[in-house]
């Protein structure tokens, strides 16, 4: 039987879409369905991100004194290697791109699936493998891949970095390379090609604009990773010299290529979660989005000039055209700025419900800012020689890892309910809102100005100095407060397991997921309204505020 | 799909900008392939939704008024579900540790992820769920 879809039609008529599929195991190995593909990323990603915390925990601890004996140095340098390629690779992308992407995108835009459902689940298989592929270094006799998450020759070739480790890494590598390449063909198709009627370019919520513009931003980034790659593997086994200077390579290319994906790959990871703060502001601030098409052109704007900076990450090699890189880097605050001051005037005079969700949302907004603010400093050349390789830099985007995080519990906690259909606990939500917002500050700020005062990354063992000493003591604080609201938020799961039904519109949302049942059908929906405006569900719901303008609506209910 | 063609468009040109000043000043190449191939990139897909949209009808969901009802019918063919997927990853990770392990895991990759795209071919001309 061919599982043809007929489109929702009017208003009122309830189809029948049930999902007749196998249950269990066999529907996890062989299912098609984004939502159940993006509740399966959701789960990896968030254990990723639990042992990710953990090797981030271990290295606080041996660093809670100046000869920490916890683990050795060789172990270290497998530990924070480990803990930026968990957190990057495996975490942040997958949870931004795969998880909420996959389950929100197409029911925004009212589809019925991604484009191309079997791609689909072949991406979160290769995420799946890959994420075991880099961890299973640590059992190989030579221990994980230990030269820093950025891999730089000639440090990662095979006579400095012998071992499978390293090989693992390059390998897991290349999976979830190839898993996030077909993510993003996916999502680009599911956006141009299924979307429902009236649902025109600029009525599409802010996330799925926010996708759209990652998804082209990993396909100019992710193949030129995956490139490198190759060539690093080649360097290594087929005996070809393209990072070796002893065979007329230039070490330096590595660096090029890397940061060439690398700094794309921060607003691959950031787009996401700004466009899941935007619509959580809005809605509980019960206002539209303040200068919806700014923040689009924002958008845009941030992932071009994303390609054009990439070496303001190597300022201190010497060999890069320091001016051109810098000028493209401060430029790309302009873009960053309107986005700040467009969420501040969502918010303004809003009714504002402190939910979770919206709590969380704020707690992002602030630290982001923090994080940008440092990184205008990092992208002015003198000042980035001074800071660069410290702890400065450790900070710096931590502030911002750390606000993407705060965004991501946002977003699982407003798009939970709608996955599963049941909310969370509130209460113990906001408490660990608490714990990961303090946790967070706690933890960054001694370690800016460790930065300052010269202390190295990726040491193991530091200097007998009372100052250093305190300061690494706050920092270890912070990282515990952090492990908490982690522990916090397990609890919360297991505390509200299917006990509080949220039903099918529980924040009064704008957007069409909110207009279908929670969980939705297996094709997302019965029904759909008409789509006049980047809120559909909202209209429906408040047919008297459907004639006003835009700027009206916002002035009225402040009042 | 004039929007969409539009933004490809529109990002191929500044990156085209982009690499032509880039590589005339600085003093290395990759940086200037990279940018080149990020226009092309812009420039391939973009030329060719502008093509297409010059040759179709608005489509509903191009069109500010259209009506639920306008899409009534079928949108396409989804398959229900699908083991396909999961045996190509399987043989993609396999392939993957032959790199590590020994090149002799490349007979199960390899293996695997021709049987994934044989059935996978087979299980779309019969459209989707079987
Ligand atoms: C529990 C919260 C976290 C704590 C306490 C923490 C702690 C640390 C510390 C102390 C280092 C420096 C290690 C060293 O240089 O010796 C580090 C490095 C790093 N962290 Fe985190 N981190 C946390 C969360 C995250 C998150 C959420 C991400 C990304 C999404 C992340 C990405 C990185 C990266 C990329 C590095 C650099 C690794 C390297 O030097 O190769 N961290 N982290
Ligand atoms: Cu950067």
């Amino acid at each position: 039987m061919t599982d043809v879809l007929e489109h929702p039609v009017a208003v009122g008529d309830h189809g029948h879409h049930e999902d007749h599929g196998p249950r269990g195991v066999l529907k996890w190995l062989t299912t098609t369905d984004h939502k159940v593909i993006g509740l399966s990323y959701t789960v990896t990603a968030v254990i990723m991100l639990v042992i990710g915390g953990l090797f981030a925990e271990i290295i606080r601890a041996q660093l809670a004194s100046p000869n920490g004996t916890l683990v050795s140095l060789a172990q270290y340098n497998e530990l924070f290697t480990m803990h930026g390629s968990v957190m990057i690779y495996l975490f942040a992308g997958p949870f931004a791109f795969g998880a909420l992407a996959n389950i929100v995108v197409p029911i925004q835009i009212g589809a019925p699936d991604m484009a191309f459902p079997r791609l689909n689940a072949l991406s979160y298989w290769l995420y799946l493998t890959g994420s075991i592929t880099m961890l299973s270094g640590f059992f190989t006799a030579g221990g994980a891949a230990n030269f820093g998450w950025v891999g730089y020759a000639p440090l990662s070739n095979s006579i400095n970095t012998p071992g499978a480790g390293a090989d693992l890494w390059i390998g897991g590598l290349l999976l979830t390379g190839f898993s996030a390449i077909f993510t993003g063909v996916n999502l680009v198709a599911t956006i141009f090609y299924l979307r429902a009627p009236g649902m025109t370019m600029f009525r599409m919520p802010i996330f799925t604009w926010n996708l759209l513009v990652t998804a082209l931003l990993i396909l100019l980034a992710f193949p030129v990773l995956t490139a490198g790659l190759v060539m690093l593997y080649a360097d290594r086994h087929f005996g070809t010299h393209i990072f070796s200077v002893a065979g007329g390579g230039v070490p330096v290319l590595w660096q090029h290529i890397f940061w060439f994906w690398g700094h794309p790959e921060v607003y691959i990871l950031a787009l996401p979660f700004f466009g899941m703060v935007t619509e959580i502001i809005a809605v509980f601030s019960r206002k539209p989005v303040f200068g919806y098409k700014g923040m689009v052109f924002a958008t845009l704007t941030i992932a071009a000039l994303s390609l054009g900076v990439w070496a303001h990450h190597m300022f201190t090699t010497g060999v890069v055209l320091l001016p051109f890189f810098s000028i493209m880097s401060l430029l790309i605050a302009v873009p960053t700025g309107i986005k700040i001051f467009n969420w501040i005037g969502t918010m303004w005079r809003g009714e504002i419900w402190f939910s979770t969700a919206m709590l969380m949302a704020i707690g992002f907004l602030v630290t982001f800012l923090i994080g940008g603010l440092t990184g205008i400093y990092l992208a002015s050349p003198p000042l980035d020689f001074f800071t660069h390789d410290t702890y400065f830099v450790v900070a710096h985007f931590h502030s911002v890892v750390m606000a993407l995080v705060l965004a991501g519990m946002a977003g699982l906690y407003y798009w939970g309910p709608k996955i599963t259909g049941y909310l969370l606990n509130e209460t113990i939500g906001k408490i660990q809102f608490w714990f990961l917002f303090v946790g967070t500050q706690v933890f960054t700020f001694p370690i800016y100005l460790l930065g300052l005062r010269g202390m190295p990354r990726r040491m193991a063992v530091y200097p007998h100095d009372p100052q250093w000493k305190f300061l690494n003591d706050v920092a270890t604080v912070g990282a515990i407060l952090i492990g908490v609201s982690t522990i916090l938020f397990v609890v919360n799961i297991i505390v509200s397991w299917k006990k509080y039904p949220a039903g099918d519109n529980p924040w009064d949302g704008h957007t069409l997921e909110w207009f279908t049942t929670s969980p939705p059908p297996h094709h997302n929906f019965y029904r759909l309204p008409p789509i006049r405006s980047e809120r559909p569900t909202w209209d429906y719901n408040h047919p008297e505020h459907t004639a006003l303008g835009h700027g009206e609506h916002a002035k009225d209910e402040a009042r | 799909m004039k929007v969409e063609a539009k933004i490809l468009l529109i990002l191929g040109l500044f990156f085209g900008i982009v690499a032509a000043v880039y590589w005339r000043w600085s003093v290395e190449n990759a940086g200037g392939v990279m940018l080149v191939a990020a226009m092309l990139l812009g420039f391939l897909p973009g030329s060719y939704y502008w093509w297409w949209s010059r040759r179709m009808r608005t489509r509903p969901e191009d069109d500010p008024t259209a009506t639920p009802a306008q899409s009534a019918g079928v949108v396409g063919a989804f398959p229900g579900t699908s083991i396909w997927p999961f045996t190509m990853g399987m043989g993609a990770f396999f392939v993957v540790l032959a790199l590590v392990f020994g090149i002799w895991l490349l007979v199960p990759g390899i293996a695997l992820v021709t049987w994934a795209l044989l059935g996978g071919i087979a299980e779309g001309r019969r459209g989707g769920r079987v």
